[in-house]
């Protein structure tokens, strides 16, 4: 079976490569661009930790079929930091001990970066729902809300 | 195992390729399809998509709305003209879900899913398919039916009659887990109201049944009666009529049997 030439935008810069027809846009990330950040759980859409952002909105990489992507610009956490400095969300996930083992941080970081770039003060209720695709093994939700609304200079129950 | 992908610019030319290999399987949002591959269904060994405009079109503007079957639940919820759908399209999986799942994709949506389609039961929606001679005009109940049997057809676009009131439309998703989660059960029911009493009474029903499915003894209950207690009480105790739901993990069939007028009776009353 020939290989598909796919073109888009990651993390600002143009990548070229060759996929599998039937490919996912999470193995081309990892496998093809070398990209590790976004995770592999469930491949079955249920644990949000391969959350990307496609053209500024949340997606499930490991549902997406990589050629869909063609021309489109894709961000994902390994994009976040702003030059040598972590980008807001990133630091208040450090401050707040928001990963306890970090596997489901891409994913969650990714989730709050979609949330907040279309509302820059959410509710604790919006910043729920943002992240109610995204499971944390460790059940650390608590910290993980906490740190998103410190980001946004929102208040932080202790 | 690696599929061929076929992308057209057309929804006609797509339906020629669905309606003639049956390995083929339509690529919505693919949250399902994907799913699919993924687990190494080997049923699929080909894929095809459509970037026809036409099928990501909404006109919302009319009394009676179309949406194309690409369009996305998070689409339905940025249309203010559609605050009708926009309960049944919250209801769907988390942000992610919503912004890649589309309404012609719920269609096909196995328990514990189709949520959306069951908004669309109760507003007795019309689904415009092409298959390989041309395309035709299908009531949903009757699509639902022989929705085993749609393979080889392409989805263009739903579409249905606004409710006359917020009122007159009502939609319950029963979940365990919040804000997301498959369905228990889920419920819609659309009751337009003609000089005080219920005309056209609608009741339909998710995961009661292998595919959604109308309470008709419930509906016969509240067809040319005032939405009264009495009324609601003989809806509620028909509701479990016709129905054949199974075990999952999310409920068991007896549960869901209990349960179904119960629910019934609180969307009805307009109880929380
Ligand atoms: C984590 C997760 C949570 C979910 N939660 C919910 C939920 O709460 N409620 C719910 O209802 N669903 C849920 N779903 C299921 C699914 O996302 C939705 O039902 C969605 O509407 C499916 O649409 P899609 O475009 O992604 O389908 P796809 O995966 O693209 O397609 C699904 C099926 O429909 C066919 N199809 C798609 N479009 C067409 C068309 N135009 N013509 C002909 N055939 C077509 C495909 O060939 C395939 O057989 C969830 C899924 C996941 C992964
Ligand atoms: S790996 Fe994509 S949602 Fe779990
Ligand atoms: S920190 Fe371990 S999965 Fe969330």
């Amino acid at each position: 079976m020939s290989k598909i030439p796919l073109q888009f935008r990651h993390n600002g810069r143009d990548v070229a490569i060759f996929v599998d027809g039937g490919t996912n846009l999470l193995v081309a990330l990892r496998e093809l661009i070398g990209d590790m950040t976004p995770k592999f759980g469930c491949g079955q859409g249920g644990c949000g930790t391969c959350s990307v952002l496609i053209d500024g909105e949340l997606h499930l990489s490991c549902l997406t079929l990589a050629e869909t992507v063609a021309g489109r610009s894709i961000e994902t956490l390994d994009g976040m930091k702003q030059g040598p400095n972590l980008h807001p969300l990133q630091r208040a996930f450090a401050d707040h001990f928001a990963a306890q083992c970090g596997y489901c941080t891409p994913g969650m970081l990714m989730a709050a970066k979609a949330l907040l770039d279309r509302n820059a003060s959410p509710s604790r209720d919006e910043v729920i729902e943002a992240i109610s695709g995204n499971i944390c093994r460790c059940t650390g939700y608590e910290p993980i809300i906490n740190a998103i609304l410190a980001a946004t200079g929102g208040r932080v129950s202790a | 195992m690696a599929v061929t992908v076929k992308t057209f610019a057309s929804a006609s030319e797509a339906a020629g390729a669905l309606s003639s290999d049956r390995t083929a399987r339509y690529l919505g949002g693919g949250t399902l399809v994907m799913r699919a591959l993924n687990e190494g269904d080997v049923s699929i060994s080909t894929v095809v998509r459509a970037q026809d405009q036409a099928l990501t079109r909404i006109d919302a503007s009319a009394p009676r709305i179309t949406l194309g079957a690409g369009v996305t639940f998070a689409r339905v919820l940025a249309e203010r003209d559609l605050a009708f759908l926009h309960a049944p399209a919250r209801s769907i999986g988390g942000p992610a879900v919503r912004n890649m799942g589309t309404v012609g994709g719920n269609l096909f949506a196995p328990n514990p899913y189709g949520d959306f389609t069951v908004a669309l039961l109760a507003l007795d929606a019309t689904v415009a398919v092409q298959g390989g001679f041309g395309s035709r005009d299908i009531p949903i109940e009757e699509f639902l039916q022989a929705r085993e049997r749609q393979a080889g057809t392409l989805v263009l676009s739903v579409s249905c009659t606004r409710p006359a009131s917020s009122e007159a439309f009502r939609y319950r998703k029963i979940a365990r887990i919040k804000p997301k989660g498959g369905s228990v059960m889920t419920l819609a029911a659309h009751l337009p109201i003609s000089g005080g009493r219920i005309a056209g009474a609608r009741i339909a029903l998710g995961s009661m049944a292998p595919t959604q499915i109308r309470a008709r003894a419930a509906e016969r209950a509240l067809e040319g009666r005032s939405l009264d207690a009495a009324t609601i009480a003989a809806a509620a105790s028909a509701a479990i009529e016709g129905t054949s739901p199974s075990d999952n993990a999310l409920g068991s069939a007896w549960y869901r049997r209990e349960v179904v007028g119960v629910h019934l009776r609180r969307l009805l009353s307009g109880q929380e």
